[in-house]
């Protein structure tokens, strides 16, 4: 079949901080780049990030160490996390997040002049061993809205070529399985496009909405992950989902650590504050693992508040009117639109609430794709032609957790480097590789079968279901033969989609359309991390089993690989050689 | 309760109608755009847009009984009191003045050209420090109250003037972001960036309606950005 045809030396897909950081750097190179964005860039669920981003730059603490910063990652991820990856991404850090000052970032400022930084979850000075750091640059507590306005300004004024309100919907490969673009739906006519590059980066966020409560935005649903997993390669560790402790009970729209940084702390509906019994030196500023299962374990334990005992308070009125309408104004009105609280007169109820993907596409520090190997690093292969970058890709820098702020730093740090390392390959003399027609046909496949569908079950009906099978499956805390039932029930699931209905046919701006191919891609994800979280037989980051409480370091210090075409689970090496300090060893885990 | 849609699909319609649906809210005083959801289960065909689902991404500015907002952030009780005692029916229709593509989904195109004419973007032709520009936090303050806007267009679709010549007159937002830039200590782009708006159409269409003010969903304020750019015109033309 002819579809029209497209051609880029490099494509970017997803306008969110990581695609925009990338885009930014090959359009500054000169080569033709295209981003498609299934929104307009500056809805991405970056602009939601609110406490900050977390990098040494030595303002709060002019002896601050990017060391430091490693350490805290490396102890964060329970040490799965990579280390050549984060050793990379703590010290180039700086130099990116300077940039986005010479850019326009409106960061907050201290007295002299330089970048605000605030104290945040897992963060210590002179590893471990000097007490809590502030480390985390915000401006106020909009920094991801900061963030992405000033990328997406930076974009404009370097002439990326944006393709806003595209869908991709799949991705090209050739008969040997290189990626030789996208077919992307243009939303606005309905037209389906075959857009062609050397370069495919995938920027496509996460997949939160797999969960019933999330604090993610409504478009994260896992589009780079269902592309990557339909075309047969794997993703790494996609069990690995963080619970963010202050989610707004009921709403599960997000609050950010930041409150609990500059002095905010939990109680339970006795009013104490009960992390300084799970957690006696960081108290509220533990990880984030460690946060939210010392909620679930107040709320299970019968110490939760409200009529049904199902969540806890963050407290902040303690710190002032002032400090709260300069340093978190956007919490006080979200606290206000979506609890009905002041958090300058009452606390606010929240609740562990599904956050973010610490899995994902395994790539290395360049953003290249890694399919399976032999499954040693070292002996990585990689898929031509396709990169991944930021949620959707694993580095792995959050290895099993990931610390609050760095998730920004990962956006821009690897956004960055992936640009940077396309440049200079299309520099080199990429190849393109060609599909042929029927490379095409299969890419066509899954549109075409929901075109030509007459009957069958809902879309929002059937996602719904998915949401809460995973709710109830694969949440906080896990167990083996809960587990297994949900992978029995999505196995059913995913019978029942693949005969859904898409009613509304039509072209301009469908919506339903839309949804149906998201739906496919949450599918695929969350059967990923049901088959991988049932594998995982050990307790780890945010991994937690009733069944498997322990760490597990001989059979499980490793990446989790999943193997879509077998469903099947393997493992992967830990990097555990950066270049320029000391392996940080595993130890046990104490905050 | 009731609700009433602004319907229409170019493909399909000849032109555009209100389409009732009545929805079940349990009582609750839901958000707009949870109704919306609502309705979409019930009609997958209704077009909208949406993202954040929490007042910060912009996506989803419309017409509610006859005021400018975001679904997300605006509850029944607030925009049509008494809707959910089936007292009076919810009123959606898109944002006023863009072209309709479909449903409540506006073309954004002439709002966003506004926006890039302004050049939003930092300027400044002195070599970058290896570590940050300094900026005091009294200089940082002055961007406060501008640099938080979503780009939603609930103030230029809510402005006579813009509407008029929404080609000439940039509109509130894109005048905001001007101010943005002009008022950040960091920028040195300043003259250039005067000089661009001192014409009788891009910012002195302002009338001072103020009907961006009383819509802004994140309580900003252009008619005063504009007022800011006025009386730098007017220092710089002595």
């Amino acid at each position: 079949m002819s579809i029209r045809t497209i051609t880029f030396d490099a494509i970017v897909v997803g306008g969110g901080g990581a695609g925009m950081r990338a885009s930014l750097q090959m359009a500054q190179s000169g080569f033709k780049t295209a981003l498609i964005s299934k929104v307009f860039p500056t809805r991405s669920h970056t602009v939601s990030a609110q406490g900050g981003i977390t990098c040494a730059i030595a303002s709060a603490d002019p002896n601050d160490d990017w060391r430091w910063h490693m350490y805290d990652t490396v102890k964060g991820s329970d040490y799965i996390g990579d280390q050549d990856a984060i050793e990379y991404m703590c010290n180039v850090g700086p130099e990116a997040v300077f940039e986005l000052d010479h850019m326009g970032l409106p960061f907050s400022r201290t007295e002299e002049g330089r970048i605000y930084q605030r104290p945040f979850g897992g963060q210590s000075k002179n590893f471990g061993e000097g007490g809590q750091a502030a480390r985390t640059c915000a401006a106020a507590d909009r920094t991801g809205h900061a963030l992405l306005h000033t990328l997406y300004q930076q974009n404009l004024k370097n002439g990326t070529q944006f393709y806003n309100e595209w869908y991709a919907a799949e991705l090209v490969k050739d008969d040997e399985g290189n990626v030789c673009g996208v077919i992307a739906i243009d939303i606005e006519s309905g037209e389906t496009v075959f857009f062609k590059a050397k370069a495919t980066v995938f920027a496509t966020g996460g997949s939160g909405r797999i969960y019933a409560s999330t604090t993610n935005a409504l478009i994260n649903t896992g589009d780079g992950v269902g592309m990557a997993l339909r075309a047969g390669l794997p993703v790494q560790d996609i069990e690995m989902w963080q619970f963010h402790p202050t989610g707004i009970a009921g709403a599960g729209v997000l609050v950010t650590e930041g409150c609990r940084g500059e002095g905010g702390y939990l109680i339970n509906k006795d009013g104490e504050r009960f992390m300084e019994r799970y957690a006696p030196n960081a108290k509220d500023l533990a990880s984030r693992d460690v946060v939210a299962r010392s909620m679930m374990m107040e709320i299970l334990d019968g110490r939760g508040a409200g009529p049904d005992g199902d969540h806890v308070f963050l407290k902040l009125d303690h710190l002032g009117e002032e400090v709260l309408h300069s340093r978190l104004p956007g919490i006080c009105e979200l606290a206000i639109t979506f609890a009905q609280t002041d958090p300058v007169k009452e606390p606010i109820p929240v609740v562990p609430t599904c956050h973010y993907m610490m899995g994902g596409i395994p790539t290395n520090v360049h953003g290249q794709a890694i399919k399976l190997s032999g499954g040693h690093e070292g002996e990585d292969q990689f898929v031509n032609g396709l990169f991944a970058v930021g949620e959707v890709a694993c580095v792995s820098v959050h290895g099993a957790n990931r610390l609050g702020g760095n998730s920004l730093l990962d956006l821009v740090v690897f956004g960055r480097a992936a640009g940077l390392y396309i440049e200079d390959q299309l520099r080199q003399g990429m190849t393109q590789y060609e599909p042929t027609d029927a490379n095409i046909d299969e890419a066509m496949a899954r549109l075409n079968r929901w075109e030509s569908s007459t009957g069958g079950e809902s879309v929002p009906a059937l996602r719904k279901e998915l949401q809460s099978v995973m709710q109830n499956h694969f949440g906080v805390f896990r167990k083996g033969d809960l587990m297994a039932e949900g992978v029995a029930k999505l196995a059913d699931l995913r019978k029942r989609i693949a005969n859904a209905h898409l009613e509304d046919k039509s072209g301009p701006f469908n919506t339903a359309r839309i949804e149906a191919l998201e739906l496919d891609n949450l599918l695929e994800v969350a059967e990923a991390t049901a088959i991988a979280a049932e594998g995982r037989t050990e307790s780890r980051g945010a991994h937690s089993r009733y069944d498997y409480p322990d760490r597990d370091d001989e059979n499980w210090l490793c990446h989790s690989i999943f193997d879509p075409k077998a469903k099947k689970l393997g493992k992967r090496d830990v990097n555990f050689k950066p270049k320029t300090v000391d392996t940080f060893q595993p130890k046990a885990r104490t905050y | 309760m009731k609700v009433s849609i602004y319907r229409y699909n170019p493909e399909t319609d000849r032109e555009p109608s209100m389409k009732e649906y009545e929805v079940d809210t349990q009582g609750k005083d839901l958000m707009v755009l949870d109704i919306l959801a609502l309705v979409k289960e019930q009609d997958q065909s209704l077009a909208y847009r949406r993202s954040c689902r929490e007042g910060v991404c912009g996506s989803d500015g419309m017409n509610m009984n006859g005021k400018n907002g975001l679904a997300c952030i605006t509850p029944l009780s607030q925009v049509a009191p008494g809707v959910l005692e089936g007292k009076k029916p919810l009123i959606l229709r898109p944002l006023p003045g863009l072209p309709v593509i479909r449903d409540l989904v506006v073309d954004m195109g002439m709002f966003y050209n506004q926006y890039e004419k302004v050049q939003p973007y930092l300027q400044n032709n002195t070599p970058a420090p290896a570590i940050e520009r300094l900026q005091s936090p009294e200089e940082r303050a002055k961007i406060d109250g501008l640099y938080e806007c979503i780009l939603c267009a609930c103030c230029s679709t809510s402005c006579p003037s813009f509407w008029w010549n929404p080609d000439k007159f940039l509109g509130p937002a894109a005048l905001l972001q001007s101010y943005r830039f002009l008022a950040d200590s960091r920028d040195n782009a300043t003259e250039e960036r005067l000089s661009k708006l001192d014409d009788p159409f891009s910012l002195f269409r302002c009338h001072g309606i103020m009907n961006c003010v009383s819509v802004c969903p994140k309580g900003l304020n252009p008619t005063r950005a504009i007022g800011h750019i006025r009386s730098m015109l007017l220092e710089r033309g002595i």
